[in-house]
């Protein structure tokens, strides 16, 4: 508890409305994780920059980041989940290929 | 950094006078190319030069295009260009006479080398070099006088976005943007293909109810330009930084443009009338025409550069390491590990704000006075570093409506 409540913080909920906050550090599995009121264990780990679920989100609700939608669950996503490409989809345009490294 | 600072760098600003009674905050000269055929012969027309502010620009096709045309006069007579070399193959399809005017009555020196008629690569490079040392000369003797925050253009730009550039570089930027706002100066973003999400936000900032028509008119074209391409700006790095969609990049992208009123709707090469906050569209008109509309980062800072910004705010997570031609880049760096592996890169480290070592005012403060110091003379870091990235390929709009630059 102690390490995840030091300033600053392992994770920023950028809106209260937000259902995901932003690593703001590499995040291992298994960490206890404080972001403001909210207590959590991650279930995944989760890159710097990178987006972990606050709540259990169900498939096909809106991911909320800064009070906006930034796209649609694409399965039921557990509270402390890694939120990406696996488990969200655009509700604009989704592209085709995936050729990233 | 205050903005006293910021205050104090204004009263030390001077900048070259321009006969369209802008200001330049650099003096460059430009060695351009007309077509792809003759710039091998300007790269080594401008080489030897690079450190006394020789550029090399140009525009590869042999097709015409009215958009290249109209993009090259707006950049050969660029408040920071102070003459103008053009280099032509001879047989390429490119009104080199009537751009070669356009300069000259800007007041600008410039000339025509056609490699046909110089005798060829060798003869052309001779001659290319000894009217460039002559007309650095001439350029060096040149007056200065005042220049203001209220007579600066900066363009915003994101490149190598990742999940850190929304929460930290983005936003100071828009803080920077209302300072500048603020102090009478413009500003303008662009990248309507990463502004998808935003339309309904942005039109509720337009100055008028038709520009807001409008603004949604160009947002709806970007959507399905890029439908039909079937590939969004989005992917590589972005993902791997960890954000998601487009509609996610989009809003962090979004932060850049601040809080202020939008003033009006730009297209490549447009200038603004007047100060205020700039939208530039950059989808070609009439459906899918010559690709891609923009294919790197250069070619939106390019086209900003046509609109007269003086310089650019480039916010990076991933870590671009990207520069321009004739107009300075500010790099602010969003991520904090990005900043530590490319420090000598970036001109702000925006990251701190993650790390808890400064707040996002202090960060904006910092950008709006590197844009006092960076136009009073100081190089930026990717300037320093001998960056000038230029691009220019086919594009094509429709004249814009009354609707766009409301009055």
């Amino acid at each position: 508890m102690t390490a995840a409540t030091t300033n600053p913080p392992d994770a920023i909920r950028l809106s209260e409305q937000d259902n995901v906050a932003v690593a703001v550090r590499d995040i291992a599995a298994g960490s206890a994780v404080a972001i403001g009121e909210i207590r959590l264990t991650t279930l995944d780990a989760v890159p710097l920059g990178h987006k972990i679920s606050l709540r259990p989100i169900r498939a096909g609700e809106k991911i909320l980041k800064f009070g906006v939608p930034v796209g649609s669950a694409t399965v039921d996503i557990a509270a402390g989940c890694h939120v990406h490409m696996h488990n969200v989809r655009s509700d604009y345009l989704n592209n085709r290929q995936e050729h990233w490294e | 950094m205050t903005m006293d600072q910021g205050r104090q760098e204004e009263q030390t600003l001077r900048g070259w006078p321009r006969r369209d009674g802008r200001k330049g905050i650099r003096n460059y000269l430009l060695v351009a190319y007309l077509v792809e055929c003759a710039h091998h012969v300007a790269r080594a027309i401008a080489a030897p030069f690079e450190a006394e502010g020789v550029q090399l620009i140009g525009f590869p096709g042999c097709y015409p295009s009215d958009y290249a045309f109209s993009m090259m006069q707006r950049l050969c007579t660029h408040p920071n260009v102070g003459g103008v070399l053009l280099v032509s193959l001879g047989c390429e399809e490119f009104r080199r006479s009537e751009l070669a005017e356009t300069i000259a009555r800007s007041g600008r020196p410039v000339t025509i080398a056609v490699i046909q008629e110089r005798g060829g690569t060798k003869d052309t490079i001779a001659f290319g070099r000894s009217w460039v040392e002559r007309t650095l000369a001439e350029l060096a003797a040149q007056p200065r006088v005042p220049v203001g925050f209220a007579d600066l253009v900066v363009g915003t730009e994101c490149g190598g976005s990742d999940g850190t550039s929304g929460i930290t570089a983005n936003p100071a930027i828009g803080i920077a943007v209302d300072h500048l706002i603020d102090q009478g100066g413009t500003a303008m973003f662009e990248e309507t293909c990463e502004l998808l999400g935003c339309e309904a936000h942005m039109a509720g900032r337009a100055a008028t109810p038709g520009l807001a028509a409008e603004i949604m008119r160009v947002m709806r074209k970007a959507d399905d330009y890029y439908r039909d391409l079937e590939h969004g700006s989005f992917g590589g790095g972005n993902i791997t930084g960890g954000l998601s969609t487009i509609e996610e990049k989009s809003i962090g992208a979004y932060a850049k443009s601040g809080t202020r009123p939008i003033a009006g709707l730009l297209t490549p090469g447009v200038l603004p009338p007047r100060p205020g906050l700039y939208l530039m569209d950059m989808v070609n008109d009439g459906g899918v025409r010559f690709g891609i509309p923009n294919i790197n980062d250069t070619a939106t800072v390019v086209e900003m550069v046509a609109c007269g910004c003086h310089l650019v705010l480039f916010s990076t997570g991933r870590g671009s390491v990207v520069g321009s031609a004739i107009a300075p880049v500010i790099k602010v760096c969003a991520n904090p590990a990005t900043f530590r592996k490319l420090a000598g890169d970036m001109d702000v480290d925006a990251g701190r704000i993650l790390e808890g070592r400064a707040t996002l005012a202090e960060v904006g403060r910092e950008i709006f006075d590197t844009i006092g110091a960076v136009a009073a003379g100081m190089p930026s870091k990717s300037e320093a570093l001998g960056h000038q990235e230029f691009i220019l390929t086919y594009k094509t709009f429709e004249p814009l409506g009354p609707s766009c630059l409301p009055v």
